[in-house]
């Protein structure tokens, strides 16, 4: 009798000693994959420090870069949801805060952007900037693009690395 | 160890991050090309320069440029755009940058010209301040990768100016 618990006691520790195991790494895959996102969200200062251009972020506040004509940045606008990745092509700057009025224009377009922007509004500021554009990537937008259209393709992604953990363990 | 989904996953990893390692290098061999591009901005004519219904100024002119942006142009070129801007600064703004003119440059062919054009863009004060007003012409390029970084750099025109008095 004693001989017989024993043995299920054995069992049964190992078995809840692999289970904890799989939990923990499918655990570990989830949050350092929540690690790097938020480290690019720190090192980039941005809450959005991938868009689909790759871009480097601007800090917002005293900390300033300026903005100059030319530059390709990224900037919200109310009421959108998407940011807008399009060249500066108009900047005037105030002599004593350093605010800044900005105009923008997809190269290609024959109008800039104020068809874009909120209504009544002339300039972007500073605020509406959340960053620019320092490199390209090719293709890499597509993954983002798939991702946010058909979302279940995520949802499947993400399983089969689950299951990529879990069955490590069999 | 060796099932299907181990395999495919280390490819996967191995050939995306070689991938990025390609797309590095071959963004760094742009810094060991020779650059010498050059320009010339001529200021044809000062079309018009009013003070608008509402307030600003407002001048339209017409510009020559000529440019050889030849050497820009590198096996990781996909494209280069180029503008010219007016730079100057008055009491209120201690920088104006307005764009009169751009163009994207597909390729080496395309770039060396010569054009006559006005300003593609209007260019338009935040105030009254453009009679007599002094200004740079700058002939910006932004050369775009195939893969990596960009590159950007100008040549700044100093010694433009605008007519005394509204015309």
């Amino acid at each position: 009798m004693g001989l017989i618990g024993e043995k299920i006691d054995s069992i049964k520790s190992i078995q809840i000693r692999q289970l904890l195991t799989q939990a923990i790494s499918l655990g570990m895959i989830v949050t350092s994959a929540l690690i790097i996102w938020k480290a690019l969200m720190c090192v980039t200062g941005s809450e959005s420090p991938v868009v689909v251009v790759l871009s480097e972020s601007m800090e917002p506040g005293f900390k300033r870069d300026p903005i100059r004509a030319g530059e390709i940045v990224v900037f919200n606008i109310v009421g959108r949801d998407i940011p807008i990745v399009h060249r500066v092509i108009k900047v005037h700057e105030r002599e004593n805060t350093g605010e800044v009025d900005v105009l923008t224009k997809g190269d290609k377009n024959l109008d800039d952007d104020r068809l874009l922007y909120a209504k009544g509004q002339l300039w972007l500021h500073r605020h509406h900037i959340m960053g620019r554009a320092v490199g390209f990537l090719p293709y890499v937008g597509w993954v983002t693009i798939i991702m946010t259209e058909k979302p279940i393709i995520k949802y499947i992604l993400i399983g089969a690395l689950g299951l990529l953990v879990i069955k490590s363990k069999d | 160890m060796h099932s299907f989904g181990y395999r495919a996953n280390a490819l996967l990893t191995f050939s995306v991050t070689a991938l990025a390692f390609i797309c590095a290098i071959a963004s760094f061999s742009d810094k060991f090309s020779n650059q010498n591009p050059s320009a010339e901005i001529q200021i044809l004519n000062i079309n018009r320069l009013k003070k608008q219904s509402y307030g600003n100024d407002e001048v339209s002119l017409t510009l020559d440029i000529s440019a050889d942006l030849q050497s820009l142009f590198t096996w990781n070129t996909k494209q280069v755009f180029a503008f010219v801007a007016a730079e100057y600064e008055t009491p209120m703004n201690s920088l104006n940058q307005v764009s009169l003119w751009d163009a994207i440059i597909p390729d080496k062919e395309h770039a060396k010209f010569r054009i006559q054009t006005s300003n593609k863009y209007r260019f338009i004060d935040q105030g009254h301040n453009l009679r007599g007003k002094e200004f740079n012409l700058t002939l910006h390029w932004h050369v775009m990768p195939k893969t990596g970084k960009m590159f950007a750099d100008k040549i700044v025109m100093p010694g433009y100016s605008l007519p005394d008095a509204y015309k």
